[in-house]
């Protein structure tokens, strides 16, 4: 669990170790000092205490010691911070998307996936970003963490070391789904990486309105089989009747391509009975016409009943 | 004669409307208590949920609402406030050798300012469309968008903001002017003296939450694009303004209790303080320095690389000055005539969970290691071993040192001793886990975790359950003090002025102003 797979790991733990062990050998030393002249010089065996004058020399030495000490402890942190943030120019850029709660991962191909794939020993570079509130894009096993910021583009980089799967995690606090925000780094050779980044949405046996969906975060708050998340299902959702609450009143109406186009544009004006509002943003600008066409479809024809 | 001290009259209404600095600290230490448990029972529920993997007690919405009240009521109520509201209030005057404070009725009006803010911060649970989920931070733009009662919690964090800010001033003004006769500065002791340094941040940093909790509201309400991107703003401008308030405002808790810990240290030893001046002027630095590290809570926002550095170098500058309070400690114990009574016990594991709060800052405070974690449960472990292991402890060291001169009575010590361990073992094992989980990547505010975390939360959770049975045998412990032994009037031998007078203390503290010739700390 504290296995290190980029290339920051491996010196970062070693500033983890420098800062610990220095730390340790103070508060070892000191909570001794301190449990030790509780016993010797309680008032049972030490009925008098002694006063003892200040000694400048002494608090001139416990200021310079310390002082020196830390400073070398920022140093060396502040040594190995700088090449995580000197972004090398020949490595491939990935451009990072954080919503609510969903991550988005563009490729210079144009391939979009919600899980990393990255190939082993090869740096990448990431423009990161976030569509609503303020995300932290998360790699514990790398060391590595920036946030993701609306209207702002951050950066980060690193090499990953090791053939694996590992856990991305929002770090910023985001909202009701933030300890769901979880997606998947997986390091692959890059041969395989190659062929995974070849595979186009049109490869995929996924409905394209699925993907459209999934690329947009809508299945994170929407489930596919029926279990409430923040919104409601879309499980078995076309030609569904559905009760409404419109400028406050009761209505009831029947889920058809009007209906869910409406609730992606406008989705407060609308609000399906039991759920509030302001929990979901207008898609007018994200998803076009010809996309729309594709959800519809899929609702239509190819969604779960 | 006997019913002369401050706690006669009896009656509701003298209370409620009493000048008297000492029946104000009473109210406040009333107060901060029920806070206190209340903002613990939170914080045990929220341990309940967290016992297991998945959803135990609550869903996702309730766990967020909840850590976010414990952390209003935790900050803004009990640790802001805490130690000056209460000991402050009471022992400031009594030490330097005045009747009262300076502004008596002001320091009434601050307490009722207190109470308004707190009555609305209650009322923001309740009220409107349902508990604030930002966390007790209100990071932008996500406190501008949530459809939840953020205003009026913002709101209550503005008015208590006041309160602090007027109770600085009173302080400041007091130190100043009402000094006994012969009481130079280096003549005072070095619990006033850390007041005085924590009332100037609360008058000088608490305006600046203010006019960002105003900017949020005028955002929200006017539309003016402050922080929110999509109407212009700057959302890290937000956490800039947050922190450059609340990063000194973690030095208004913690400067009065390593004030208590300087105080009852040498009383136990019977020894004189080592370093008086050296413990002044690094209370000081600590205010001066502590205005200017506000940036290390921003390490992975997005701010500038040049910033990021320069905020590194000079929050482990401001490590130094701790650390000379705890040389200077642990020198006074050297040679003491140590007695190891309650307040003791309480002290020495203040300094021991100090130390942890304080080394696992510098790891936070490095840019290579804060950046794995930054916003992990490493940073709950370190603010709670400061916060309460700190600033807590000191409290709860503080009551059990000055409970016989506030009520005449003693409390039952062994009873005590016994809570006392209970605490101190819950504390460990409910906050030590969350540094291992932090390590592993474990990140804050998640309502749900990955099964490999699950070692560390059960523990801590058992933790919890521990820590909570022995706050409320350290209550039962107190409460039933008011039946214990009459207490003399110097208990502990200790040499300041508050232990000069009759338990508890006369109406205007002083039958006669004492005449200052000597040091606070003069052990012979």
């Amino acid at each position: 669990m504290f296995k290190g797979a980029s290339n920051f790991a491996g010196s970062i733990d070693s500033v983890f170790l420098y800062i610990t062990v220095i730390s340790l050998v103070f508060l070892i030393g000191l909570t001794i000092a301190m449990v030790w002249f509780t016993i010797k010089y309680s008032r049972k065996r030490h009925p008098k205490a002694v006063q003892i004058k200040d000694n400048m020399k002494l608090e001139v030495a416990w200021t310079v010691i310390p002082l020196i000490i830390v400073l070398s402890m920022f140093y060396y942190g502040y040594t190995v911070f700088l090449p995580m943030r000197d972004m090398p120019d020949d490595a491939m850029l990935v451009k990072a998307t954080g919503r609510m709660w969903d991550w988005t991962f563009e490729y210079p191909n144009g391939k979009k996936d919600r899980v990393l794939v990255l190939p082993v020993d090869k740096p990448v570079k990431f423009d990161l970003t976030s569509a609503d509130v303020i995300h932290s894009f998360y790699i514990p096993a790398f060391r590595v963490k920036e946030d993701m910021v609306p209207g702002k583009i951050t950066n980060m980089w690193f090499i990953p070391t090791i053939k694996d799967t590992f856990d991305v995690f929002c770090a910023e606090y985001c909202g009701q789904r933030h300890s769901f925000m979880i997606t998947h780094a997986i390091i692959v050779s890059p041969e395989e990486f190659e062929q995974w980044l070849a595979q186009t949405d049109a490869d995929s046996d996924d409905h394209p309105g699925l993907i459209i969906m999934r690329n947009n975060a809508c299945l994170s708050c929407h489930s596919l089989d029926g279990s409430k998340l923040v919104g409601p299902s879309f499980k078995g959702l076309y030609n569904s009747p559905k009760k409404l609450i419109i400028d406050g009143k009761e209505t009831q109406l029947v889920a058809n391509d009007e209906y869910i186009t409406r609730a992606i544009y406008d989705p407060d004006a609308e609000l399906v009975k039991g759920y509030g509002p302001k929990l979901m943003r207008s898609y007018k600008d994200v998803i076009s016409a010809d996309d729309m066409v594709q959800i519809l479809d899929y609702f239509k024809n190819h969604a779960p009943r | 004669m006997q019913n002369t001290n401050y706690l006669y009259p009896k009656g509701l209404k003298g209370w409620l409307t009493s000048t008297d600095h000492k029946r104000i600290g009473v109210m406040y230490l009333i107060a901060i208590m029920v806070f206190f448990l209340v903002g613990g029972i939170l914080g045990g529920i929220m341990k309940l949920e967290l016992a297991q993997p998945g959803q135990q007690v609550m869903d996702a919405q309730t766990y967020n609402g909840l850590f976010t009240v414990h952390g209003i009521i935790m900050i803004f109520l009990v640790v802001i406030p805490g130690l000056s509201a209460v000991f402050g209030n009471f022992f400031l005057p009594i030490m330097i050798g005045a009747k009262d404070v300076v502004f008596p009725r002001l320091n009434l009006l601050s307490f009722y300012i207190y109470i308004v803010g707190a009555c609305i911060a209650v009322l923001s649970q309740f009220a409107g469309s349902g508990p604030p989920d930002t966390g007790w931070t209100f990071y932008a733009p996500y406190s501008l968008e949530s459809d939840t009662n953020v205003v009026m919690a913002v709101f209550a964090a503005f008015v208590l903001g006041f309160s602090s800010i007027l109770t600085g001033l009173n302080f400041i003004v007091t130190i100043h002017r009402l000094r006994a006769p012969g009481m130079g500065w280096f003549k005072m002791p070095l619990f006033p003296w850390s007041l005085y340094a924590t009332a100037w941040i609360q008058v000088l940093a608490t305006p600046i939450i203010g006019i960002t909790l105003l900017m949020i509201a005028a955002e929200r309400f006017l539309n003016i694009g402050f922080f929110d991107p999509t109407l212009g703003g700057d959302p890290i401008l937000f956490q800039h303004l947050f922190w450059i308030y609340s990063h000194p405002a973690v030095y208004i808790m913690i400067l009065p209790a390593m004030g208590v810990i300087t105080e009852i240290i040498p009383t136990f030893c019977q020894r004189k303080v080592f370093g008086y001046q050296a413990i002044v002027i690094s209370s000081l630095a600590i205010a001066g320095v502590g205005y200017l590290v506000w940036g290390h809570h921003m390490f992975t926002s997005g701010m500038s690389d040049l910033s990021r550095w320069v905020f590194s170098l000079l929050t482990f500058i401001v490590a130094i000055p701790s650390a000379i309070k705890v040389f200077n400690w642990i020198a006074t114990m050297y040679k003491g005539s140590i007695e190891l009574r309650t307040p003791f016990l309480y002290t020495l594991s203040f300094i021991f969970q100090f130390m942890i709060g304080g080394i696992t800052g510098l790891i936070l405070g490095s840019l290579a290691t804060d950046v794995h974690v930054h916003d992990t449960y490493f940073v709950v472990a370190h603010f709670h071993y400061i916060v309460f292991g700190g600033m807590g402890f000191a409290f709860f060291a503080a009551i059990h040192y000055w409970y016989p001169k506030m009520f005449g009575r003693m409390y039952n010590e062994r009873r005590a001793n016994w809570a006392w361990g209970v605490v101190f073992s819950g504390f460990t094992l409910l906050y030590f886990p969350m540094f291992i989980l932090g390590l592993q990547g474990m990140p804050r505010r998640y309502f749900d975790y990955l099964p490999e975390y699950t070692f560390g939360h059960v523990l801590s959770s058992i933790g919890a359950a521990v820590l909570l049975t022995g706050l409320f045998m350290m209550v039962h412990t107190l409460l039933a003090g008011r039946n214990g032994k009459v207490a003399p009037a110097n208990p502990w031998g200790g040499k300041t002025l508050e232990w000069t007078i009759s338990s508890p203390p006369p109406l205007e503290n002083f039958v006669e102003v004492p005449t200052i010739t000597e040091g606070p700390y003069e052990y012979k």
